[in-house]
C-alpha cells in the first residue's frame, strides 16, 4: 500500500469571533497518496479553503497533526518550515488578486526562486522562468508584461508557473478554475492534469463544482460546516452516494442536456452558522431523513465499504 | 495555441522590458491638470532653487532701499517693493525657499515615523495595532495648529528645526492612519499569501509586495500634507510664531502688509497667489500620480 | 403567428475608450415571444450583457452607444424613446436581475421598504395599505416569510438575497425580465432553489425572460430557445432541443460543449477550443471564429459568413452550412 504523502489527524481550526467560536475546520482526518488528486467539495463557508491553507500552515491550526511524508510539520520551526514550503504550494481562485499587479510576469515567477535562493545565477533564473513559462503554455513574448495586460486564463497560468517554480510535491488548488470561462477552464484543467502526470504532483483540489471535481479527482471528500462527512473514490461517490447531503449535491448538478431536464429536487433551508454549532449532525436541520437521534450525538466517519467513509446515523 | 503563440513571438520579436516608470509617466502626461501642476511647480521650484544665481539674498531681499518704498510692479521689480523698499519678487522667492524646505522636511519626517507606525500596525495587527492606533487617536484629538503651537512654545525658539519638529509630530498620526488603511487594503490579497507560501520574510513582503501597491493613497496623502504644512507655516508666521522678520516667509509677509493692503494690494496678491499656486500645483500632481500609478486603471 | 414581444434588428453597439473603439455588439437579430425564455450563452466579453443593457438603454453614458439597428418592444421603438419614457418602461415593463444581489440592494433600507419603493415608483394609484399587502405577497411568492420584511439585506443569506432581488424585479408584473447571470454567485443547492423559484414564477405570471449565462446546465434546465453569442454576434440560434440535441452546430458551439467536463462520461481529457476570443477592438475580417476553428478555410478569413436558416428555424452562421448540402457532424 502506498505511503500517503499528506495526512491529517483530527486537524482543527477554530476562529474566535465576537459571537463565539467559529468551527472552520473541525477535526478533519484525511490522507492523500503521492501522485493522487483528492477533490474537496462543499458549499461556500464549509471550511474547504481554510482546510487547504491550514494544511500549508498559512493559517496556524488550533489542534491536530499535519503529516507530510510521515513527519508532523506542526512542530517545525521557521527554518524547517521554510525548507518544507518549497515542497508544498498553492494555486488561487482569483487570477486578479493572486498576482502582484506591480510585478512583471518574469518577476512573479522568479520571486519564489529569489526568495529561497535555489538558483543564484541571474541568467539561470531567467532560463528557469522561461522553462516554466513554456511548461504552462505561456508564450515567451509575455515575459515582461504585467498581469493586468493579460486575460484571466493566462493569468491563471502565471499562478501555476509560480507554484511550480520550486519543484513542489504537493499543491493545494483552491478553486483554480472557478473564475474562468468554460473553454479557458478546460484548457487549464488539461494543463493541470498534464503537469501532474509529468511531475508526479499530488493535488488537493478544492472546488464547489461537481463536474470539475469528478473530472480531475481520483478520490473526493465532501465537507459540510467544517466536517468531513463523506469520502470515497470518485466513481464510488457518484454511483453510490450515501450521505443525504452528498445526494443533494449530486441532485443539484444541472446537466447540459434537455433530456435531463428535470423537476429540480430542492434541498430546503440554508447552511447554518459554523459559530458554536450544536452537537449532533450539522446537516440535521436540512436533512429530509433527520430524526431526533441525529441531533443527540456526533457521528464519526465510518468505513461502510472499502475506502468509502460516511458520517451519518443511517449507516451506524 | 502554443504553436501559434510561438509563431507570433518569432514574428514580433522579443518584447522589450517596459519600464514601469515610463508607463506611469506616459499616463501621467495624458492628464492635463497634472501636467499643468507639474509645470507650475517646476517653475516655482527652479526659481527657488536657483534664486542665488540671479539675485542676491542680502542685497535684494534684506537690504533697505528707501527710494523704492512701495514701488509698484515694474519691469525691474516685477512684484514691486515693500515698505522698506526691498524687492518684493526676491522676498517672495526666498520666502518660498523657507516654506518649501520646511514642507518637504516635515513630509519626510511624517512619512518616516507615521509610515512605519501605520505599516507595522496594519501588517502585524492585533494588540500592537490597537495600542499604536489609540496613541495616534489621542494625538489626532488635539487640534493640529494648537498642538504645533504648544510644541513650539515648549521648544522656545521658532527656528526651521523647531518648526519641522512641531509640524512633523502633528502630521504623523494622520499619515499613520492613511498608511495603515492603505496597507490593510492590500495585505490580505492572495499574492501576499502566495509570497508567504514560498517562505518570504516579513520585511521583504512589506517592502516588495505591500508598499508598492499601497503607494497610491500614501502619495496623495504626502502631497496633501505638503500643501497643508505650507499653509500652516504661513498661518503660524502670520500670527508671529513661525518665521519672523526680516527673514522672508509668505505668511509673515502677508501679516506685515495687512494694514497696507488697501493702498498697495500687490503686496498681498504676490505672496498670496504664489502660495496658492504652489499648494494647488502640489495637489494636482498628487492626484495625477495616484491615477497614473494605478496599474488597473487603463486609458 | 404569436405576437412578438421584443424584436431586435441588426443591433450594433460600440464602446469608446481613449485609445480604441470596442465593437461589443455587431449586428444582432433577436426576437422573443410572450412568455418565452431565451438563453443568451457565451463567454466573458462576448457582448451578452451589452445586449441586455442596450434593451434597457442603460449603456454607460458617453462611453457606450448604439450605432445601428432597432429595438422594438411591444411595438414601441426603444431606440428613439426618451429617457423619461425609458424610466417608465424600466421596472414596469422590463426589469433586470444582476448576478450580485448585494450590489442591487441598498444596505441601509429594509427589504420591505425597497420592494415598496419599486411598487410606489410605478403604480401611483395604490394606497399605502395596498402597497404593504403587495410587498407581503411578493416576498411570499419567492418563498420568504413576510414577517422578515423589516430586516436588512445583510441579515439574509446569498440565496435569499437573490430571491429578494427577484421579488423586486417582479413587483410590477413586468412582461420581460433580463436576468444577467442570476445564479452564478450562488452555491449549487441554493442555485437549484432560485432556479425553481424562477421557473414557478414564470409559469404563474407568463413573463418572458432573457437569461444571460455561461452555464449550459442552467440553460438546459430553464430555456425554450437559445442564442450562442461570440464576439458580439449570434452564431447559432434555435430551440433548446436543436441546440442540445440537434445534429448540426456551429464549430464554436461544439467546442463550448466539449469544454464542459461531462458528468456522464469518463473521458480523462477535455477537448476545448484553443486560443481566445478576438480582441473586440480589432475584430478580424471574415468569420470571427476563424482563428480558432478547425474547419477554417480560406474563404472564412476573407468573407463574413452569412446566416443559414434551416427549415425548422435553426440558425447557424457558418460557411459549413451556407451551401445546401449541410454537413452533419458530431
Amino acid at each position: 500500500m502506498p505511503e500517503p504523502l499528506i495526512q491529517t489527524v483530527d486537524l482543527a481550526k477554530y476562529f474566535e469571533t465576537p459571537r463565539g467560536r467559529l468551527h472552520a475546520v473541525d477535526k478533519v482526518n484525511l490522507h492523500i497518496d503521492r501522485g493522487e488528486t483528492l477533490g474537496v467539495v462543499g458549499e461556500s463557508g464549509c471550511g474547504k479553503s481554510t482546510l487547504g491553507r491550514t494544511i500549508l500552515r498559512l493559517i496556524e491550526p488550533t489542534s491536530g497533526k499535519i503529516l507530510f511524508g510521515g513527519r508532523d510539520i506542526i512542530g517545525f520551526n521557521r527554518n524547517q518550515m521554510n525548507e518544507m514550503r518549497k515542497k508544498m504550494q498553492i494555486i488561487f481562485q482569483d487570477p486578479f488578486t493572486s498576482l502582484n499587479p506591480r510585478m512583471t510576469v518574469s518577476d512573479i515567477i522568479a520571486e519564489p526562486i529569489r526568495v529561497n535562493g535555489t538558483i543564484k545565477n541571474k541568467k539561470e533564473v531567467q532560463e528557469r522562468v522561461e522553462y516554466l513559462m513554456d511548461m504552462v503554455g505561456l508564450a515567451p513574448r509575455f515575459i515582461n508584461t504585467f498581469p493586468h495586460e493579460l486575460d484571466e486564463g493566462r493569468r491563471q497560468r502565471i499562478g501555476i508557473a509560480r507554484a511550480l517554480a520550486l519543484d513542489p510535491e504537493f499543491i493545494v488548488c483552491d478553486e483554480p478554475v472557478s473564475a474562468l470561462d468554460v473553454s479557458i477552464q478546460a484548457q487549464v484543467l488539461n494543463l493541470m492534469m498534464d503537469l501532474q502526470e509529468s511531475m508526479n504532483l499530488t493535488y488537493m483540489f478544492v472546488t464547489h463544482n461537481m463536474s470539475v471535481v469528478k473530472h480531475i479527482s481520483q478520490r473526493i471528500m465532501v465537507m459540510y460546516l467544517g466536517q468531513s462527512i463523506e469520502t470515497a473514490s470518485t466513481d464510488e461517490l457518484f454511483e453510490n452516494p450515501l450521505h443525504p447531503y452528498t445526494k443533494a449535491l449530486l441532485d443539484a448538478i444541472l446537466i447540459p442536456s434537455v433530456r435531463y431536464r428535470k423537476q429540480l429536487k430542492i434541498l430546503e433551508g440554508e447552511v447554518s452558522s459554523p459559530i458554536e454549532p450544536k452537537p449532533g449532525c450539522r446537516f440535521a436541520d436540512r436533512c429530509p431523513l433527520a430524526t431526533e437521534a441525529c441531533r443527540e450525538c456526533d457521528f464519526p466517519l465510518r468505513e461502510i465499504e472499502k475506502g468509502h467513509y460516511v458520517a451519518c446515523r443511517l449507516y451506524e | 495555441m502554443k504553436k501559434t503563440e510561438k509563431g507570433m513571438a518569432a514574428s514580433q520579436g522579443r518584447f522589450q522590458k517596459k519600464s514601469e516608470w515610463r508607463v506611469i509617466l506616459k499616463r501621467f502626461c495624458r492628464n492635463r491638470l497634472a501636467v499643468f501642476g507639474i509645470i507650475v511647480f517646476t517653475i516655482i521650484v527652479l526659481l527657488v532653487i536657483f534664486a542665488d544665481f540671479y539675485m542676491d539674498y542680502d542685497a535684494d531681499a534684506l537690504t533697505m532701499h528707501i527710494e523704492l518704498q512701495y514701488a509698484s510692479p515694474s519691469p525691474e521689480h516685477i512684484f514691486g517693493a515693500d515698505r522698506l523698499g526691498r524687492d518684493y519678487f526676491a522676498r517672495v522667492i526666498y520666502g518660498g525657499r523657507v516654506s518649501l524646505s520646511i514642507g518637504l522636511l516635515t513630509v519626510s519626517l511624517a512619512l518616516l515615523i507615521g509610515g512605519s507606525i501605520g505599516a507595522v500596525a496594519a501588517y502585524f495587527g492585533g494588540a500592537l495595532d490597537n495600542i499604536l492606533m489609540r496613541i495616534m487617536d489621542i494625538f489626532l484629538a488635539i487640534p493640529s495648529t494648537l498642538m504645533a503651537l504648544a510644541i513650539i512654545a515648549t521648544m522656545g525658539s521658532s527656528s526651521v528645526g523647531t518648526l519641522v519638529m512641531a509640524l512633523g509630530v502633528v502630521q504623523t498620526p494622520r499619515m499613520a492612519r492613511i498608511v495603515r488603511s492603505a496597507v490593510f487594503g492590500v495585505k490580505d490579497a492572495d499574492y501576499i499569501e502566495a509570497a508567504r507560501a514560498c517562505g518570504t520574510k516579513n520585511a521583504r513582503i512589506i517592502l516588495r509586495h505591500i508598499i508598492p501597491n499601497a503607494m497610491g493613497p500614501i502619495l496623495v496623502q504626502a502631497t496633501q500634507t505638503m500643501s497643508r504644512v505650507i499653509l500652516i507655516i504661513a498661518g503660524l508666521s502670520f500670527i508671529g510664531l513661525g518665521i519672523a522678520e526680516p527673514t522672508p516667509e509668505w505668511g509673515s509677509m502677508l501679516s506685515v502688509v495687512k494694514t497696507q493692503m488697501r493702498y498697495y494690494p500687490h503686496l498681498a496678491i504676490a505672496p498670496g497667489v504664489v502660495m496658492g499656486l504652489t499648494v494647488l500645483s502640489i495637489t494636482l500632481i498628487g492626484d495625477g500620480l495616484r491615477d497614473a500609478m494605478d496599474p488597473r486603471l487603463r486609458n | 403567428m404569436p405576437e412578438k414581444l421584443l424584436d431586435i434588428k441588426n443591433l450594433r453597439v460600440v464602446y469608446k475608450t481613449d485609445n480604441d473603439l470596442i465593437y461589443a455588439v455587431n449586428g444582432v437579430d433577436l426576437s422573443l415571444e410572450k412568455g418565452e425564455v431565451l438563453g443568451l450563452v457565451g463567454e466573458t466579453g462576448a457582448g451578452k450583457s451589452t445586449i441586455a443593457l442596450s434593451i434597457m438603454k442603460l449603456l454607460p453614458a458617453k462611453v457606450g452607444s448604439i450605432t445601428d439597428g432597432s429595438i422594438t418592444f411591444d411595438n414601441k421603438n426603444l431606440i428613439d424613446a426618451s429617457e423619461a419614457d425609458m424610466r417608465a418602461i424600466r421596472g414596469n415593463d422590463i426589469s433586470m436581475i444582476f448576478s450580485d444581489p448585494m450590489s442591487s440592494l441598498n444596505p441601509l433600507l429594509t427589504v420591505g421598504d425597497q420592494i415598496a419603493e419599486v411598487i410606489e415608483m410605478h403604480e401611483f394609484d395604490l394606497s399605502s395599505g395596498e402597497i404593504r399587502k403587495k410587498v407581503d405577497d411578493m416576498l411570499e411568492l419567492v418563498g420568504i416569510p413576510h414577517s422578515r420584511k423589516h430586516e436588512y439585506p445583510h441579515q439574509f443569506s446569498g440565496g435569499m438575497r437573490q430571491r429578494i432581488v427577484i421579488a423586486m424585479a417582479l413587483a410590477c408584473n413586468p412582461r420581460l425580465i433580463l436576468a444577467d447571470e442570476p445564479t452564478t454567485a450562488l452555491d449549487v443547492t441554493i442555485q437549484a432553489q432560485v432556479l425553481k423559484t424562477m421557473n414557478e414564477l414564470k409559469e404563474k405570471m407568463d413573463t418572458a425572460m432573457i437569461l444571460i449565462t455561461h452555464d449550459l446546465g442552467v440553460v438546459a434546465q430553464m430555456c425554450d430557445t437559445v442564442a450562442i453569442v461570440y464576439a458580439g454576434e449570434i452564431i447559432e440560434y434555435g430551440t433548446a432541443e436543436m441546440i442540445f440535441e440537434g445534429k448540426d452546430h456551429h464549430p464554436y458551439t461544439v467546442g463550448l460543449f466539449n469544454s464542459i467536463p461531462d458528468i456522464k462520461s469518463k473521458a480523462r481529457r477535455l477537448s476545448p477550443i484553443d486560443g481566445l476570443m478576438p480582441d473586440p477592438a480589432q475584430l478580424p475580417k471574415g468569420c470571427r471564429f476563424a482563428e480558432r476553428c478547425r474547419y477554417c478555410r480560406d474563404v472564412c478569413r476573407e468573407k463574413e459568413p452569412g446566416t443559414h436558416i434551416f427549415d425548422d428555424g435553426h440558425m447557424i452562421k457558418c460557411f459549413l452550412f451556407e451551401r445546401k448540402e449541410a454537413i452533419g457532424r458530431r
